[in-house]
């Protein structure tokens, strides 16, 4: 997990936080230097500091929600497969002629049984985002998947997808190399598999490059996780004519886990710890394993001709739109 | 007067005045080729199926005239004709999404961005289903998804092969997350009909874009396209702008496409029908096959390219 001795990287809305907790800082060696008992004063100063950490993360704007969805130092997909997993290896490769390493698959041990995790991978930092193309996978990366979920399918293992990518690559070689037929294929193939796949959205949840990996039996979404059909950018940019207007476009679109829970998108919303995830990664991990090893429990009870009617069913009910009488 | 009469009169006058040109071309009498300017008497430009006689610039067709192009007279019945999208995300934008439809809606005399039906063509019997960029440029939301998913699903339950033109910008933003989701509903109708080995030939036209592309455009057992349509997943501006550099003038036509291996095949409209016909035809059982039943008799056979493929 992300090692807490780094700098921590502030959002905005984090400063008067940030200040707060300076100054405990500063009035505790100041008492300690002069020998003089602060305590009292101390305690309060911190339970404000939990207070005000609460109010600013419960009352979060969709637009800083997505900040904190593509916060730098948010728990990634390999983060939380190695925490929530007993063990996990690595496989690689589409057998097309391609490694994506924007999209990692592999063979796990998740309490005790094998699965197959798989999800978007974003760099910890700017180097190791240019080896993992921040996170934007390519046409290589959904075969990738596409195999290793297969492979899962043959030997009956479960499948769990972590999704956190801003979208699918728009690059030139990812359109010969056909972006559009990559990810409709898994669309189609992810209906036919019968094992049970649950996907998780850990970050951003950007578009048709999310979806890619987003069909199964449950939708789970972590509380400061956004998943939205155009980013707020792109969306303001196009609707707008005016990339300056995405908090509008954000608020507009309903990127936010409890709003698509509202909407019957999502199946369940995973509490963060306060701060969000990155405040906290191995709590966030434990509420992640918890609610996985939960709905696994309640999928193995079906059959897997249950389950794949069960998965088009839910796909099917999803759509708002009205039948005037002929 | 009699027709040579006429003729000579015609003549005489010299050629028409550009004030006259005008007037005609308003009153839908000549229509100009935006591609190579050229003037075409519109009722023969519709009898070429709005390919441009001069140089077979392919016109946009609206639902209504591709039903007419391809669907056998009298045969076509409409369905689920009564879906109408509502706001339910009270989507504003410069304008409110309800405003938005209601004036498309009045302007296009259409309810959304698809029209689908059951008809024969050429005398087979198919599910077919059209979307049309007029409709908020034919973007997919929880209608188009809905009509679409239906149509695909009363094709399984008939064993009907199901054509879909495919003319679309991509997702619909205003209905969010739920458009979105129309992709994997519609894909998950057509993992059923695949299994039931039933046939689905997608027809890309200009444009297919986005989601469109990234479901049920590209999941085609046979995927035509028209001449030079533009087809591609990211749009060519995102494209550009994550690349900072221009972009070769063929990136994303149909005929990048087919070069890539991702079209069976490039058709001009003027032989759309008789290919489809030809195509679905050649996965029907032999008529000879007497003891078979459909199922195993349902082979698919090589499709090879109908167009001149280009060595590489």
């Amino acid at each position: 997990m992300a090692t807490t001795e780094r700098k921590p990287i502030l959002l905005d809305f984090e400063k008067p936080l940030a200040e707060l907790e300076a100054r405990i800082v500063q009035i505790r060696e100041l008492a300690e230097e002069n020998d003089v008992d602060v305590s009292d004063q101390i305690c309060q100063l911190e339970a404000k500091a939990v207070q005000l950490r609460q109010e600013i993360f419960s009352g979060l704007s969709p637009l800083q929600r997505l900040q904190v969805a593509r916060h730098p130092r948010r728990p990634s997909t390999l983060d939380y497969i190695q925490a929530i997993g007993d063990e996990w290896m690595e496989l690689h490769g589409d057998r097309g002629g391609s490694d994506d390493l924007a999209l990692v698959a592999g063979v796990a041990r998740l309490a005790g049984r094998p699965v197959v995790m798989l999800g978007h991978q974003k760099g910890r930092d700017t180097k190791d985002n240019m080896t993992r193309n921040f996170g934007m996978a390519s046409p290589g990366g959904y075969r990738k998947v596409m195999r290793l979920m297969d492979h899962a399918n043959r030997f009956g293992m479960p499948i769990l997808t972590f999704i956190d990518t801003p979208g699918a690559y728009p690059g030139i070689e990812a359109e010969r190399l056909g972006q559009g037929e990559a990810i409709a294929y898994n669309l189609r193939e992810m209906f036919r598999l019968d094992v049970p796949i649950i996907n998780t959205v850990i970050g951003e949840g950007g578009s048709g490059g999310a979806l890619g990996i987003g069909v199964g039996d449950r939708l789970l979404m972590f509380e400061h996780s956004v998943y939205y059909v155009a980013s707020p950018e792109a969306c303001a940019a196009i609707l707008w004519r005016d990339a300056a207007k995405a908090p509008q476009a954000a608020e507009a679109l309903k990127i936010t886990a409890t709003d698509l829970k509202q909407l019957g998108v999502v199946d369940e919303v995973l509490p963060e710890p306060i701060g969000a995830a990155h405040a906290d990664p191995i709590t966030a991990a434990e509420t992640l394993k918890i609610s996985i090893v939960k709905h696994l429990d309640d999928l193995s009870r079906l059959t897997s001709q249950q389950r794949q009617e069960l998965r088009y069913q839910k796909f099917r009910a999803i759509g708002v739109f009205t039948e005037i009488p002929a | 007067m009699s027709l040579f009469d006429w003729f000579a009169n015609r003549q005489k006058s010299g050629p028409i005045s550009k004030d006259r040109q005008e007037r005609e071309i308003a009153d839908g009498l000549w229509s100009k080729c935006e591609a190579c300017g050229v003037l075409t008497y519109t009722k023969d430009l519709q009898a070429n199926q709005l390919v441009c006689p001069e140089c077979s610039h392919h016109i946009r067709v609206h639902s209504d005239e591709r039903i007419r192009q391809l669907i056998d007279s009298n045969t076509w019945i409409a369905i689920d004709t009564q879906l109408v999208a509502t706001d339910p995300l009270t989507f504003r934008d410069r304008k409110s999404y309800s405003d938005r439809l209601q004036e498309t809606k009045e302007k296009t005399k259409l309810l959304d961005a698809v029209q689908t039906g059951v008809g024969r063509l050429d005398g087979l019997p198919i599910a077919f289903g059209v979307m049309d960029f007029r409709f908020m440029g034919g973007s997919m939301g929880s209608v188009v998804g809905e009509k679409l998913t239906r149509l695909i699903e009363r094709a399984t339950r008939e064993r009907l092969p199901v054509v879909i033109i495919c003319a679309s910008g991509g997702a619909r933003m205003q209905e969010g997350m739920l458009s979105l989701m129309q992709m994997a509903k519609i894909s998950a109708a057509l993992q059923r009909l695949r299994d039931a080995r039933l046939l689905y030939i997608p027809v890309l036209t200009h444009p297919t874009t986005g989601g469109v592309t990234a479901s049920f455009a590209m999941l085609g057992d046979i995927i035509l396209a028209e001449p030079k349509a533009t087809i591609g997943f990211a749009g060519r501006r995102v494209v550009e702008q994550t690349l900072r550099e221009k972009l070769p003038d063929d990136f994303q036509t149909a005929e990048y496409l087919l070069q890539h291996g991702f079209v069976d095949a490039i058709v001009p409209r003027t032989q759309l029908k008789q290919t489809l016909a030809r195509l679905i035809r050649l996965h029907q059982p032999a008529a000879s096959t007497t003891t078979s039943t459909t199922h195993l008799s349902m082979h698919l056979p090589e499709v090879r390219s109908l167009s001149v493929t280009t060595p590489e």
